[in-house]
């Protein structure tokens, strides 16, 4: 967005650990159905690294929420992976799960205390019948059998302090809380078992902008502290800018571009990435060119053998038609287009 | 709450920012919750009183709206079972439940409601001199007993199968359970009874035919007369939790469906909970609130009896008193069991208006 907020996140926002947490390979989601499955993620392929802000952007129904249910084992029927891997690396240098194989006994187990997550409306995501310290303390002691009752509400009131939420608020029932309180409650609800990855789909969505802000800012400042990895969704790729290491762009359930928060700002590579990043204004210039990306996605249930985005991509060629573009390296970064192909330049 | 910063700045600042309004706002808050709850339940208080008191004056209005003199019928009527002149305080009593032409309505109301409060019904016709107030309390415990047992029984057993089912909707277990229980739930109660009684009572002779006690026996609180009770009681507990559990379970099953895919069970899954505190604690425990008001319902119901049941098994509770007092025109006896109805439904519903506020915190925001 802005050059200070880029500097900002460069100082601030420095990966803690520079190993791998996560490791998604050649992962593929369909919703099977009557007739042709939708395959809402084809071939998802990144590595995170531990303290890493991982940001996913794409337009609604791209696939983030079915990619980000896939990799927490969380996907209901009619959804299926079926194919790849999620690789999950604990921190005591333990061998690696697989988060598709993994028994439900043991998922159970690495639930929360190493994987958590922060879904998109914090209303619908607490149980409107049970206080909001209750939802923290059953995390709590689901997780460490020996913590007293009382000592997991103590904890449920500390956690809450850490998202400026008021201790006595523990004894509330979610709709008594505003959205944006309820929003920040999930947050530290999620970092309440001291996970390495929090999972974010769109949780700031809901809220307004102030609100929005304090959140990004929270969750910067928390991660610095607590140095947990997270995969952050949206659909706003302003916002991911100030937030992300890295950002991977889905079209059409695929990774298009995946690179450092800066070079997408400033160089992307990918046609569609590029009018992801015009088409909102930047905040100290006039606004002189604010851009969309005209048509719309293809359907999912019946893609092209070519480029899914060739419909709508001002730089199509005619063997972007036919062959499928993969997601190459390119100087530390990849990208999924023939314009970047050997011996192609823009 | 909203924030009273735009903060841009460092988190820090945020923080700080939040937590100042959120201490502002959370006396006001609480106090206005507390008082909302008061509120509420004042409110639902004030409507029950008043519907109470409406079934009460319309239990006092019907039998002078009746064309002629119902005092003076039923007063013939009761000479002429009897054979001999009522003596003057039975006299005072049915004027004051159907009218005395004499005494200004005013007069009779109040003279109507002391005698309301005295749980004075009147005289039975048929069974004269037998205060209606003695048959109503001869009635009530097996009806509580039978209707009051089945009903909760079948409320448990309902919405278990319908949770199991509603959890896994489509599996196999959901896949014959559910059209059997919608067929099971769609053949009217009185088949089902009628066709119990022929199979085990007469033609398997497993169960007595009727009635709720071995006639032989005294009335008495020791086993032989419990198992008695029990073994005339099995049967027509049979039919009614039969009949009834299939309504519960399709309900909660919907509702389970329904909750199933929202995000606070998902979130819950995502906790690591074990799979029976996510089941029952998150999606049981709101998919059962509307199934809630139902259960209400149909406890406020029991006092009215089981009517069928009670006629095919001839039990003698109150639905059976009642189906008697309709055949052979016993006034006094309908009216007592109407009011006595009338009145438990109200104080069911009541109950239920407060104990739902208990069980949903966001019912007490409601207008
Ligand atoms: N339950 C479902 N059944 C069939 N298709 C679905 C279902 N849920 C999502 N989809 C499809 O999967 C695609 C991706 O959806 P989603 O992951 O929710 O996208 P996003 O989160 O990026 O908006 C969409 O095209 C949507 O139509
Ligand atoms: S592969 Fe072709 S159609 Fe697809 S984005 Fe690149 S240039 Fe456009
Ligand atoms: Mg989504």
């Amino acid at each position: 967005m802005t050059t200070t907020a880029l500097t900002a996140r460069n100082d601030a926002a420095r990966p803690v650990g520079s190993d791998t947490v996560l490791d998604v390979d050649g992962l593929c989601v369909e919703y099977a159905g009557a007739g042709e499955p939708v395959r809402a993620c084809t071939d998802v392929t990144f590595a995170l690294r531990r303290g890493e802000i991982l940001g996913i952007v794409g337009e609604s129904g791209s696939g983030k929420s079915t990619l980000i249910t896939a990799l927490t084992r969380l996907q209901r029927p009619p959804a299926v992976t079926t194919a790849g891997r999620v690789l999950f690396h604990p921190q005591d240098g333990e061998e690696p799960v697989d988060l598709v194989r993994l028994t439900p006994r043991k998922l159970r187990a690495l639930r929360w205390t190493s994987l958590s997550i922060v879904l998109q409306s914090a209303m619908d995501a607490l149980n409107p019948v049970m206080r909001l310290g209750a939802q923290f303390v059953d995390a709590l002691r689901e997780h460490d059998r020996s913590m007293s009752h009382t000592a997991a509400w103590e904890e449920a009131r500390r956690l809450l302090g850490l998202v400026g939420i008021s201790a006595d608020r523990a004894r509330s029932y979610p709709h008594e809380l505003s959205g944006g309180m309820r929003q920040r409650a999930t947050i530290a609800l999620a970092l309440a078992c001291r996970p390495e990855l929090v999972v974010m789909d769109e949780p700031t969505t809901a809220v307004d902008v102030v609100m929005q802000r304090q959140i990004l800012a929270q969750v910067l400042r928390l991660r610095r502290e607590f140095g947990f990895a997270v995969v952050f969704v949206t659909h706003d790729l302003s916002l991911l800018l100030e937030l992300a290491d890295r950002i991977a762009v889905m079209y059409a359930g695929r990774i298009v571009e995946l690179a450092s928060a800066t070079d997408v700002y400033r160089t992307p590579m990918h046609p569609y990435t590029r009018g992801l990043r015009d088409s909102f204004p930047p905040l100290h210039a006039p606004v002189t060119r604010l851009e969309g990306i005209p048509g719309s996605p293809p359907d999912l249930r019946a893609l092209p053998s070519g480029c899914p985005f060739a419909d709508r991509c001002p730089a199509v060629m005619e063997r972007c038609r036919t062959e499928l573009p993969l997601l190459e390296p390119h100087g530390g970064r990849s990208v999924a287009c023939h314009l970047h192909d050997e011996g192609i330049r823009p | 709450m909203t924030a009273t910063t735009g903060a841009t700045g460092p988190a820090a600042a945020a923080t700080g920012a939040v937590e100042t309004s959120a201490r502002h706002d959370r006396n006001r808050d609480r106090k206005r919750s507390g008082r909302r709850k008061g509120a509420f339940l004042a409110r639902r208080l004030g409507f029950y009183l008043v519907a109470g008191w409406s079934a009460i004056t319309l239990n006092f209005v019907i039998p002078r709206l009746m064309p002629g003199d119902p005092s003076a019928a039923i007063i013939d009527q009761l000479e002429r079972v009897s054979g001999q002149a009522l003596p003057p305080a039975t006299l005072v009593s049915i004027q004051g439940l159907f009218g005395n032409p004499d005494d200004s309505l005013f007069e009779q109301y109040i003279a109507y409601l002391g005698q309301l409060a005295r749980f004075d019904l009147g005289l039975s016709i048929v069974n004269f001199p037998v205060p209606v107030a003695e048959l109503v309390a001869a009635g009530l415990p097996w009806t509580l007993l039978l209707v009051g047992t089945t009903t909760v029984l079948s409320f448990i057993l309902g919405t278990a199968l319908g949770v199991a089912a509603g959890w896994r909707a489509g599996s196999r277990f959901d896949a014959i359970l559910t059209p059997l229980t919608t067929f099971l739930s769609s053949v009217p109660y009185f088949w089902v009874a009628l066709l119990a009684l022929w199979l085990f009572g007469f033609l398997w002779g497993w169960f007595p035919l009727s009635g709720g006690y071995d006639p032989n026996l005294v009335i008495a609180f020791e086993p032989a007369f419990i198992g008695s009770v029990l073994q005339y009681g099995i049967l027509p507990a049979a039919t009614i939790v039969f009949s009834a559990f299939g309504g519960w379970m399709l309900g909660m099953r919907n509702m389970t469906v329904t909750t199933v895919r929202e995000d606070y069970v998902l979130l819950a899954q995502a906790k690591g909970l074990s799979p029976a505190r996510v089941r029952w604690r998150y999606a049981a425990r709101n998919a059962m609130l509307p199934q809630f008001t139902g259960f209400a319902m149909a406890l406020g119901g029991v006092v009215g009896g089981a009517l069928l049941t009670e006629i095919v098994f001839s039990y003698p509770g109150i639905g059976y008193l009642l189906f008697s007092a309709l055949q052979k025109r016993d006034y006094p006896v309908m009216q007592g069991v109407f009011l006595l109805v009338t009145l438990t439904v109200l104080l069911a519903n009541l109950i239920a208006d407060s104990v739902y506020v208990w069980l949903d915190p966001r019912v007490r925001e409601e207008k």
